[in-house]
């Protein structure tokens, strides 16, 4: 197992290198003067030049790349304009917020899709596997700020259910002492309920919104990698074995059925992670997207390309995991690396 | 008298071939409705974003202060907005421009992923690791982060929401593009074309691009609803759009505010036809792969 880690965590390398590669290029090669992005509307001939060498631009490129990996190597994303503050220690500061929000949403998706998929696919043709096709096609449509901004409309203005999409907390709690920086177990580390249940409320129906944007893909393989699987020799044997349902569906199917569904996650992920940035739009949610979000408008662009490269890394780390994951599940994939 | 027998039998022969794309097409409408109703609601779209400006009750920008922020009612469809636009009239003006945003973005990347992926296919070798590299390299970013990027870097305008949008399609269409190429490389009829003297590029536009033409048409219309959602978040967040042109993306981030304040109508409408626009394009794409690829038919 840790040689497979090892070799996989080397195929990451080269991915790495071009996510720099092109986080750096997105600033200096395109057209468009990166001091009068970095000097802001304001700048005159002189700051900007005051700007371009004291950022290194006037230097050759291979120069500031070293530069740039450098200060990257060092934690050093460069400073906000507007804020003045170092964007890796806002990034850092906003991440859990992010996190908490992303990682509820993909718990809720598939706590519905897989369930759904598995009946759609055990009772193919009845009601199920309608409303199976129905959520599948129709998700994929829904365009994600929409659905929030219905989810709020419905659950916060009509029914009153939810409150105001303010953020993480509404005024009058106070958030948690910070252990993990989820909102949701530091109040219950800390035995606080009233917190958590206030930071429950304002997080529900943003982790909804990207729950019901996920549910579509991962309902849609988990059924038909479930056909698939149902239909092959070794159910057919288990079944003839006189094995009960249930212990041929969950035990037998379901694991293998796992691979193409684990597989999914990857492309999930990377829908998940761009929808986050407008779903922490329409509920003010203080992380990262928004962050950026706010940045790209005033012109500000070391937080965006800080933001760009946080999220390209993540990603990318997301995927090595699923990659484990894969190897957890099938032990034919531990073997072979 | 010879000429015209030929050319009946001619016809007559043809006859069939024609029938069969026919009767085919209206199978798997038949055995698939939905389709149909995709059809009709692209024609729909189309025709809005033809003459949509043309026909609208109201200016789409001219404002009344005196009738903001009405219900739906016979003299507003919709309602107005903040401002006293009429909502109906931005919402069907607002079609052509998410359109063209659309099919620019698919256009770009069809030529240019296409063409990459049909190289990569055929030529193998660096072409397929130089190619295979780019697309990896994209696909490592979240795609919706990766376009906020490079509209940021090239600047806040349309055309670079048609850029970004067709940058992080590329790799699809690569790898459609490729895996078709790459099939058909020693086929007999490129082995043909080859040995009658056709050079490499003749052989790539002139024989193998016509064939992976109807898969990559499906590609299109598959990725057409993805290029619509890209472009309205990316202009829900501000970027690209600046009001007060109509767009359906900007039109739900101006209504975002009022929701909260239970004037659901202003973000409703253009969201609904959002929704619409991109499930029509599904829809689409799904029935033109049963048409052109049937052994992928869910």
């Amino acid at each position: 197992m840790l040689a497979t880690l090892g070799k996989r965590l080397v195929t990451v390398i080269p991915t790495l290198i071009g996510v720099v590669i092109v986080t750096f290029l997105l600033t200096r090669v395109l057209p468009g003067d990166p001091a009068v992005y970095f000097a802001g509307p304001a700048a005159t001939p002189q700051s900007i030049a005051d700007i371009r060498k004291s950022l290194g631009l006037d230097r050759p490129l291979p120069e500031q790349f070293a530069r740039y990996v450098n200060d990257l190597a060092h934690g050093n994303l460069g400073n906000s304009l507007s804020t003045g503050r170092p964007v890796a220690t806002e990034i850092t500061s906003r991440l859990p917020a992010s996190a908490e929000l992303t990682l509820l949403g993909l718990t809720l998706s598939l706590v519905i899709a897989l369930p759904l998929g598995i009946l759609a696919a055990v009772k193919q043709g009845s009601w199920i596997d309608h409303t199976c096709r129905i959520v599948a096609t129709a998700g994929v449509s829904l365009p994600v700020f929409f659905t929030g901004l219905l989810l709020v409309y419905v659950f916060y203005f009509q029914l009153g259910w939810s409150p105001a999409p303010i953020g993480r907390l509404d005024a009058f709690a106070t958030a948690p002492p910070q252990i993990t920086g989820f909102y949701l177990l530091d109040s219950l580390f800390t035995g606080n309920f009233e917190t958590f249940r206030a930071a429950f409320s304002q997080l529900i129906l943003p982790a909804l919104t990207l729950g019901i944007f996920s549910l579509a893909p991962i309902t849609r393989m988990t059924r038909a990698s479930m056909l698939a699987v149902l239909a092959s020799d070794f159910v057919r044997t288990a079944r003839a074995s006189g094995l009960d349902n249930r212990t041929v569906i969950l035990t037998y199917a379901f694991r293998n059925a796992m691979l193409p569904v684990v597989t999914t996650l990857g492309m999930v992920f990377s829908f998940l992670l761009g929808a986050n940035v407008l779903v922490e739009k329409v509920f003010a949610w203080p992380g990262i997207g928004s962050y950026a979000v706010e940045a790209l408008l005033q012109s500000d662009f070391a937080p965006v390309q800080g933001f760009v490269l946080t999220m390209a890394v993540l990603y990318v780390a997301l995927n090595l995991l699923i990659d484990m994951l894969y190897g957890v599940i099938d032990p034919r994939v531990r073997l072979e690396g | 008298m010879t000429e015209t027998t030929l050319n009946a039998s001619a016809a007559t022969a043809l006859k069939p071939a024609r029938n069969s794309i026919f009767s085919h097409a209206k199978y798997v409408i038949a055995e698939n409705p939905v389709t149909g109703l995709a059809f009709a609601l692209f024609a729909l779209i189309a025709l809005a974003a033809l003459i949509g400006p043309y026909i609208v009750p109201h200016d789409p920008l001219a404002s009344d202060t005196a009738a903001s922020l009405k219900p739906p009612t016979f003299a507003h469809w919709f309602g107005t907005d903040q401002l006293g636009r009429d909502i109906f009239s931005r919402v069907v003006v607002a079609t052509r421009l998410d359109f063209i945003i659309a099919l620019a973005s698919v256009a770009l990347v069809f030529v240019a992923g296409g063409f990459a992926g049909i190289a990569a296919g055929f030529f193998g070798g660096w072409t397929d690791r130089i190619v295979g590299r780019i697309s990896d390299t994209i696909m490592a970013f979240p795609l919706f982060v990766l376009a906020m990027g490079i509209v940021a870097a090239l600047g806040n305008t349309v055309t670079n929401i048609v850029i970004a949008t067709a940058i992080i399609n590329f790799p699809l269409y690569v790898r459609v593009a490729r895996a078709e190429a790459n099939v058909r490389r020693d086929a007999g009829f490129v082995q043909a074309a080859r040995l009658s003297g056709n050079g490499d590029f003749r052989i790539l536009l002139m024989h193998i691009l016509p064939n992976i033409m109807p898969i990559m048409m499906v590609q299109i219309s598959l990725t057409m609803g993805y290029a619509i959602l890209n472009a309205a978040g990316l202009s829900f967040i501000g970027l690209g759009v600046k009001p007060p042109t109509p767009e359906w993306g900007i039109m739900v981030a101006e209504g975002a505010a009022n929701i909260i304040s239970g004037e659901w109508w202003i973000a409703l409408f253009p969201g609904a036809a959002l929704m619409i626009a991109v499930f029509c394009f599904n829809l689409l794409g799904d029935g033109l792969r049963d048409l052109v690829d049937p052994q992928r038919r869910t």
